[in-house]
């Protein structure tokens, strides 16, 4: 009869059997999510960032933005309803990481893209309570005072490409550059609306001749959720 | 298994042969971290109650502190106890030094600790990958590796090279814990640095692929550090205290070998309901119901070692925190597989419901069974024949037990109060309430939330107060 007493008196196999038996469960999830070609949906729209929208949201990670606001909509009536159209798995296939969230200690942000106009965030921003008096969001103001270089802002595309964003050449070597158009509502957008279709331009914080940390993140904002055009989803499409 | 190497309690140790100064020194940190770690909460929740406590400085917003509180707590806190118990253990049980000597067990220690400082100071500034409980960045990612590795090494070769026949049941669980996390830590932060000069870097890993691997590493986190690593404490620190031997050899090994396997395919009850497909999601919820009775078996094997020996509950601290641990490990392992339910988690998940979940399980059962560790092993590793008060630890236990009840029955109600509000609808057929309506409705939770964390954090400076008396060698004055 079998006996655990030759696990236990022998190091290697206790190593061996033990990491086999946690190996299997991760391995039998995550591989089949990159094999089964249904798991993102086969909708038009989902674009890379734009330079500035990944400049902002990288200011969203760095503030922790996502513990206390969820993008990520569940197919229930009240969602629906409160949020908009359910998440799908598409719309954050370029989202390195992912900002699903956990925790809902303010409302979801998945399609918050459109629902404010641009003075309303900054105002929200620097001081939440002007704007929504119970609110409990902390405040930003600093993000009107610190503005944005990003002169490495083609060495985040190219990193962001390795890992599987299919940014072209062109995109990298305009990146700096796009920036400053993005956020001047004055410039010629001819070549940048090419490149990231219905990107929202405009002098986010209000003055075009300085780019702040405050721009970005109201770019990245306004982006969100709005990429896929759910009046033209078929139902096919959004099968998993 | 034979009976002599489950009685731990009854062998007489030469001590000379331990490293002790490095258990020592870990003790030490772990109040420190504890401390520090309540602290940041009570902070936190005081923010959630009183936005004001922002401060509206870049440094000292929710968002930044919060991780600093988790990392403190699970990482700083509940790691250092981990590293000190588990060299603590696995010498006396193997009885051997521990492999590499001294060099190798204070670069472990101190090679932790300058991570933990490393990934803080970070979260201040702003550097994180926002992965909810794996923050730091790649260079802190690279470091801990490295000293992970080489603490993997140390324990295994103490196993190695052990005098007994037997590995002791505490050492497979310190076993899975050391194992396990190495290779979650390792996949979940496979990542690209921008440059190798800069601090950002951008997950291998997108979207739907990126959130599975993530809460595959962070439920197992759970499972490996906060559950298996502190049953191997369990293991030790209840039968030595309670003078008798575990309970049951069967069911250890039952439930060791089912609660590693099952654990591991749980992570998609973070994902209910989301872009994941359904199918993985079942998996998740399926595999964590039938986490329910390995947890069980745990818990079981550890209540009932006591039998024979209940009336120490009354005289010894250590055993009352402990087992006091066990139980609230029974109740979060209970709570939690309900609220893998997806039906329960439509409700539940987003919400404080979780908050309160999470701390069950973090106060009553992570730092509880700590702190009966600590009121046994301080006086042990002192040399001291008991407490310099008996009194002062029962304060501490009523104190912080008060505050755990406080803070988890504040964050059921106001948990579910938010769940219905969300989902409530008026006559007309409209959502009831608006959504900052539902931020308000949850103000004195979270008052009473952080009145809870308050206790628990004088409780803890009770404690710290009590064990440097009997680090020191104090005799009590005859009332305390
Ligand atoms: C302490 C938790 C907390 C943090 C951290 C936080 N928020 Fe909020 N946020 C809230 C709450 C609560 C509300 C709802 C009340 C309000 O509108 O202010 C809210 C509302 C919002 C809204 C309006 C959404 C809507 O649909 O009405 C936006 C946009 C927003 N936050 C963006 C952010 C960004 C960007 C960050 C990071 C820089 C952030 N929040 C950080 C709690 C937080
Ligand atoms: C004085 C004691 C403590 C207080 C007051 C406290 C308070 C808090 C608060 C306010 C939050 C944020 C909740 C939210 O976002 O809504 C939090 C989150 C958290 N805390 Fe604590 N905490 C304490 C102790 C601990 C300990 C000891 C641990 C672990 C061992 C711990 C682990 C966590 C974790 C894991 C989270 C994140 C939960 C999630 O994302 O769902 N806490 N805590
Ligand atoms: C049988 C055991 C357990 C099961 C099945 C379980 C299940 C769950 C579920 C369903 C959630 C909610 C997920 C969501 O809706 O987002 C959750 C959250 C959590 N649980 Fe458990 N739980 C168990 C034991 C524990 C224990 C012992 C701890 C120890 C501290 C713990 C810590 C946590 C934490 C930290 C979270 C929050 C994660 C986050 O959102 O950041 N759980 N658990």
């Amino acid at each position: 009869m079998f006996s655990h007493a030759k696990i236990e008196t022998n190091t290697a196999l206790l190593l061996v059997l033990a990491l086999l038996t946690v190996a299997i469960g991760g391995i039998v999830e995550i591989i089949p999510l990159y094999t089964i070609e249904t798991t993102i949906e086969r909708v038009q729209g989902v674009r890379p960032y734009s330079p500035l929208e990944l400049v902002g949201r990288n200011i969203y990670i760095r503030e922790g933005c996502y513990l206390c606001h969820s993008q990520q909509i569940h197919p229930f009536r009240d969602e629906v309803e409160r949020y908009g159209h359910y998440s799908l798995a598409a719309e954050s296939m370029y989202d390195h990481p992912f900002q699903w969230g956990s925790k809902r200690t303010g409302p979801d942000l998945a399609r918050v893209g459109g629902k404010y106009s641009n003075e309303w965030h900054v105002a929200h921003m620097v001081q939440p309570r002007s704007v929504v008096p119970e609110s409990i969001m902390p405040g930003y103001p600093f993000l009107l005072d610190r503005t944005v270089n990003a002169s490495d802002i083609a060495q985040h595309l190219r990193a962001v490409r390795k890992v599987g964003v299919p940014y072209t050449d062109e995109m990298i070597e305009n990146a700096r550059a796009d920036i400053d158009v993005q956020q001047n509502p004055d410039a010629d957008t001819t070549d940048f609306a090419k490149r990231y279709p219905k990107a929202v331009v405009g002098a986010f914080d209000g003055n075009p001749a300085r780019l702040t940390e405050m721009d970005a993140l109201v770019a990245y904002l306004q982006v969100l959720g709005t990429m896929v055009d759910f009046s033209a989803v078929t139902p096919q499409q959004l099968k998993q | 298994m034979t009976a002599t190497t489950m009685a731990v309690g009854a062998r007489s140790e030469s001590r000379e042969l331990y490293l002790e100064d490095v258990v020592r020194v870990s003790m030490v940190l772990t109040v420190f971290w504890g401390i520090a770690a309540f602290a940041v909460g009570l902070l936190i929740a005081l923010q959630l109650a009183f936005p004001v406590l922002n401060f509206d400085l870049e440094w000292t917003t929710f968002g930044r502190l919060r991780p600093l509180h988790t990392s403190a707590a699970i990482f700083a806190f509940g790691g250092t106890a981990l590293i000190g118990s588990s060299f603590h253990v696995v010498q006396r049980t193997c009885r051997a030094q521990l492999f590499g000597g001294e060099p190798v067990a204070w670069f472990i220690l101190m090679g932790y600790q300058l991570f933990i400082v490393v990934a803080a100071t970070g979260y201040l500034l702003g550097i994180t990958q926002s992965r909810e409980y794996a923050e730091p960045e790649w260079y802190a990612d690279l470091w801990l590796t490295l000293v992970w590795v080489v603490y993997l090494v140390a324990f295994v070769g103490t196993l190695v090279k052990r005098e007994e026949p037997h590995i002791y049941v505490a050492n497979w669980f310190f076993l899975a814990f050391i194992l396990t996390v190495a290779l979650l830590h390792v996949v979940n932060n496979l990542a690209m640095p921008v440059s190798v000069f800069g601090t950002k870097s951008y997950s291998a890993f997108a979207g739907v692929q990126d959130a599975l691997t993530q809460w595959w590493y962070a439920h197992n986190a759970v499972g490996f550090f906060l559950t298996a690593g502190f049953l191997g404490m369990m293991y030790y620190f209840i039968p030595k205290a309670a003078g008798r031997p575990v309970y049951s050899y069967r069911l250890s090994i039952v439930h060791f070998w089912s609660l590693i396997f099952l654990y591991i395919w749980a992570g998609p009850h973070h994902l209910h309901y989301t872009a994941l497909p359904e199918w993985a999601q079942m998996l998740g919820m399926a595999f964590s119901i039938m986490l329910w009775m390995p947890s069980w078996g745990g818990m079981i094997n550890g209540l009932m070692t006591l039998s024979g020996a209940w009336d120490k509950l009354r005289t010894d601290a250590s055993l009352r925190f402990s087992v006091t641990a066990v139980a609230f490990y029974g109740m979060s392992t209970f709570e939690g597989p309900v609220m893998s339910i997806r039906p329960v988690n439509a409700l539940s998940h987003y919400t404080d419901w979780t908050i309160g979940h999470v701390h069950s399980g973090a106060l009553g059962w992570v730092a509880f069974i700590v702190f009966g560790m600590l009121y046994h092993i301080v006086p042990v590793l002192w040399g001291r024949k008991d407490l310099y008060s008996r009194r002062l630890a029962e304060v501490h236990f009523w104190i912080s037990t008060i505050g755990i009840v406080l803070y988890i029955t504040a964050m059921w109600v106001s948990g579910i109060m938010q769940g219905l509000m969300w989902r409530a609808y008026d006559e007309l057929g409209f959502l009831q309430y608006s959504f900052v309506e539902t931020v308000q409705a949850m103000h004195p939770f979270y008052v009473i939330r952080a009145m809870g964390g308050a206790l628990f954090l004088i409780g803890a400076l009770v404690m710290a107060y009590n064990l440097w008396r009997t680090a020191r060698g104090d005799a009590a004055p005859a009332r305390v």
